[in-house]
């Protein structure tokens, strides 16, 4: 028989202001086998906790119930105290009078009714509660960093110079992300190459970080601590231990005609390619779709030249196995398609582009050479107009609803260089609103306007018509209240950014939340912000909300320590609630099997004692490490065999029970 | 202090509220002073997935007038898939409990978030009002334990 305790908390006035403190001790005393009830000002405070010690050892108590706010708040608090005065820390219940009670009721004969009866359900549970035991397991030193952007770079440096080996899986041949992509970077104005390659040069050139470029992530088992991550190393058809990085096989490739995906389409590239120059690793890849060799047998012609007989062309996708404790998403971003725009012209016209082409053009390594002009003619503009939320804040479906955050400062970032460099260009930017909010942002705004002559409209863009070989842009001005009709040469759309689509297989792969816009959630906006709700998966960059560089740096520092944190402990404490088959009720039919998320269950043929007769019988088997504690298969089992420990059926009836009564 | 008992309806309602989303949403309505009335009493699991049917009937066999069981949002699962098993289960067990007697009325499946305190004290205010609606839940009495 259990002796239960039961001790109800005043919480100043904010529970014995509307609950009869004294009557809930009275009726709880009252309950089958509760052998002690008393209340106090602040139960969770060190005099209210001493007390709950006192009276465990003093009436050799086996189960607590605690009657004070939501287990949410102290649940861990009271079980901290419960062990520390000896008794199994799973042997508390709490009773939530606060926060489901007093905080919400007024009346004060309807509150303390309602208490009475959460102190039952609370001791009716507890009666049933038996110890738990939590286990410990493992954690591997290493952590998976999925996303070579700079938000991955940082992460992955950051954790490496904190002593740990980390490994960054890159997609894409190269590292560096669209960090990579741009040109100059606001608020300073410097060159992106120039802040970006020694951050890549330091990742690849550090003794704990592994780089895996030109690879994804296949298959992720396991759970915090001890992750099992199965990564495809796609053949690059290039022996890296070969290449020289001398680049010949790309100038002598005949098939030039794909378009080249870093440039964003602008000019095409040869089959074997680097993306850029600065790529690293600096080892080309050949994109067998396009390779003459790969399509019909013939050709070879980077094989002939290569003096260092890298090329291998039956070289075939490696699967790396690997154990990590920690693993941080940073996979960014893309623009959006715009197929849904029509209206600007985008898809018929090579002079309507996107902020990011524009990057390139501007970009000295760009299909332009850094020369700015018209992809139509090559032709420079006279002018030009940008169109800012394409596809952000946007009411309807065809676009986002949120702000894309960086749109405001990259197009004055870009109108402000053009008229730096090419005085003669007018610039026209038409706004729904200007969002510069950031440390010299504003500031960086108002020289777009005030040095440099920027014309910024307030108000949207209905349509981008060609008219011969200018392009007629409809506005209206919602300052003046008139409607706009300008020619211009070059029109650029602040295009609205999203998620790298990979991301939801990425997500489901680690049981990863993302919310309605295929963003990464996080455990907790304010509190938790780099912590995915699943333990063990930290977020890093634009893949959990729009971001520039200083945020996108910033936030991965913060998934770095805790990652840190993580891997800085030998071992985690496990969650004890978690399923348990009973071997005699079980007949292995599987159906828990199939619920359970996480693959936690399997069968084994187990010798089982059934009253006296010994027999081998196929049994589900719980791995109390995977297990979640969700209860799922709890309910699919149809024999009745599978319980959740800590929330067992037994538990809840007697809960319905005594709220019932 | 004595009030005297009044004869008027006081409906027995549970809420089985999963840990990481309702349960939290309950929360929230408390911290925010969003009151409901005192009927609705709450079961704390782990997920919406770990309500058995088989606890739903015992609350009906023993007087609840009304069950709702809150989960997080689809989508939004902690265990990633419990509350579409929930659902699943839920849609059965109600239309059998409506084809017993037990009117669609009086049980309900609903998704509160977290961030949802206004959500969980509006749902909770309008189920009670329901279940005022309906009155008290007889068509069961003669299944009803009347042990104590
Ligand atoms: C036009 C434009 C101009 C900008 N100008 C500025 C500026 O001037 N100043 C500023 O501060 N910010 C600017 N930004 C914002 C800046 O680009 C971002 O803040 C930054 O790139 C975010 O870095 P990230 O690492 O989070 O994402 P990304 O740069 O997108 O990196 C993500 C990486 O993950 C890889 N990846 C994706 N999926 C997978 C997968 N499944 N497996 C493996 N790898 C994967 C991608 O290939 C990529 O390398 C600009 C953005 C745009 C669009
Ligand atoms: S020619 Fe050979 S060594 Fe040179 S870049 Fe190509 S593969 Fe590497
Ligand atoms: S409780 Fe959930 S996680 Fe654990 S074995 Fe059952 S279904 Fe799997």
């Amino acid at each position: 028989m259990q002796r239960i305790g039961v001790f109800v908390c005043h919480c100043g006035t904010n529970i014995a202001a509307t609950v009869d403190v004294a009557r809930v001790v009275e009726a709880a005393a009252k309950e089958p086998g509760v052998v002690h009830a008393e209340d106090y000002q602040y139960m969770c405070s060190e005099a209210g906790q001493l007390k709950i010690r006192e009276a465990i050892k003093e009436k050799n108590l086996t189960g607590i119930v605690v009657c004070s706010c939501s287990p949410r708040m102290h649940e861990n608090t009271f079980r901290q105290a419960a062990e520390r005065a000896g008794i199994n820390p799973y042997m508390v219940e709490i009773a939530n009078i606060r926060e489901h009670c007093s905080w919400i009721h007024k009346d004060i004969e309807e509150a303390t009714e309602k208490a009475v009866i959460l102190a039952r359900a609370a001791i009716a549970k507890v009666t049933l509660n038996a110890p738990l035991q939590s286990g410990t397991s493992r954690v591997v030193k290493r952590a998976l960093v999925i996303g070579g952007g700079i938000a991955g770079i940082q992460t992955a440096l950051d954790i490496a110079d904190a002593g740990y080996e980390v490994d960054i899986v890159e997609k894409t041949p190269s590292i560096g992300g669209r960090m990579s992509q741009l040109d100059k970077t606001f608020p300073t104005l410097d060159c992106s190459a120039c802040i970006l390659t020694p951050k890549m040069v330091e990742a690849a050139a550090h003794e704990k970080i592994t780089i895996y470029t030109y690879s994804e992530v296949e298959k992720v088992s396991g759970f915090v601590g001890d992750f099992q991550v199965d990564i495809r190393k796609k053949a690059r058809s290039v022996d890296m231990s070969k290449c020289t990085g001398c680049g010949v096989c790309q100038e002598k490739c005949p098939s030039k005609k794909t378009p080249n995906e870093f440039n964003r389409g602008l000019n095409t590239r040869s089959a074997i390619y680097t993306p850029f120059a600065q790529a690293i690793p600096n080892v080309p890849v050949i994109d067998r779709e396009n390779c003459i060799k790969f399509k019909t047998g013939k050709c070879g012609v980077c094989s002939k030249v290569c003096q260092a007989g890298a090329i291998d062309y039956e070289q075939k996708d490696e699967i790396v196995t690997q154990n990590y404790g920690a693993i941080v998403v940073a996979t960014g971003f893309d623009t959006i398609k715009l197929d849904k725009f029509d209206e600007y012209s985008y898809s018929t016209s090579p002079d309507v582009i996107t902020s990011l082409e524009l990057e390139r053009i501007m970009n000295a390594a760009g299909p332009t050479k850094g020369h700015l002009e018209r992809m139509s003619d090559h032709k420079p503009p006279k002018s030009m107009v940008f169109i800012q939320c394409v596809g952000s804040r946007c009411a309807d479906k065809r676009g986002k609803s949120y702000c894309s955050k960086i749109c405001c400062m990259y197009t004055a970032k870009h109108a402000m260089l053009i008229r730096d460099k090419y005085p003669g260009v007018e610039v026209t930017v038409f706004y729904i609103d200007v969002r510069t909010p950031g440390k010299n942002f504003d500031e960086f705004y108002r020289r777009a306007v005030e040095e440099y002559g920027v014309n910024y409209i307030k108000g949207q863009v209905g349509k981008v018509a060609e008219k011969g070989d200018k392009l007629l842009v409809q506005g209206v001005d919602l300052i003046d209240n008139k409607r706009i009709l300008m020619e211009t040469d070059m029109v650029v759309l602040a295009t609205a950014i999203e998620p790298n689509p990979d991301v939801r297989k990425i997500a489901t792969m680690l049981t990863a939340s993302i919310d309605t816009n295929n963003f990464l959630t996080e455990s907790h906006a304010k509190l938790r912000p780099v912590e995915s709700p699943t333990a063990g998966i930290f977020l890093s960059g634009v893949c959990q909300g729009p971001k520039d560089i200083p945020e996108t740096v910033a936030q991965a520092g913060a998934a770095a320590v805790k990652v840190v944190g993580l891997l800085a402990k030998d071992h985690l404490v496990t969650n004890p609630c978690v399923a348990k088959s009973d071997e005699l009720l079980c007949n292995g039919c599987s159906s828990c099997e199939k619920v359970c998320p996480y693959g936690a269950i399997s069968y084994e043929e187990r010798e089982v004692n059934d009253h006296g007769i010994r027999e081998t019988r196929r049994v589900a088997n719980v791995n109390s490490a995977l297990c979640q504690g969700c209860g799922a298969c709890t309910v699919a089992c149809p024999s009745g065999a599978m319980d959740l420990q800590g929330f067992s059926n037994r538990q809840i009836l007697a809960e319905v029970d005594a709220i019932c009564k | 202090m004595q009030v005297e008992k009044t004869q008027e309806f006081r409906p027995k309602i549970v809420a089985f509220c999963c840990n990481w989303c309702s349960y939290a949403g309950a929360d929230l309505a408390g911290s925010s002073r969003l009151a409901y009335p005192a009927d609705v009493k709450i079961i704390r699991v782990p997920c919406s997935c770990r309500v058995n049917p088989m606890f739903i009937l015992r609350a009906f066999q023993r007087g609840a007038d009304g069950v709702i069981l809150c989960g997080c949002h689809p989508g939004d699962c902690h265990y990633t898939t419990g509350n579409y098993y929930a659902r699943r289960r839920m849609t059965l067990l109600f239309s059998m409990l409506d084809y017993l007697g037990v009117e669609n009325g009086r049980t309900r499946v609903e998704w509160v978030s977290a961030a949802e305190g206004v959500k969980f004290s509006t749902t909770m205010n309008e189920f009670v009002a329901k279940i005022h609606s309906l009155g008290e839940n007889v068509r069961l009495g003669d299944l009803r334990c009347k042990k104590d």
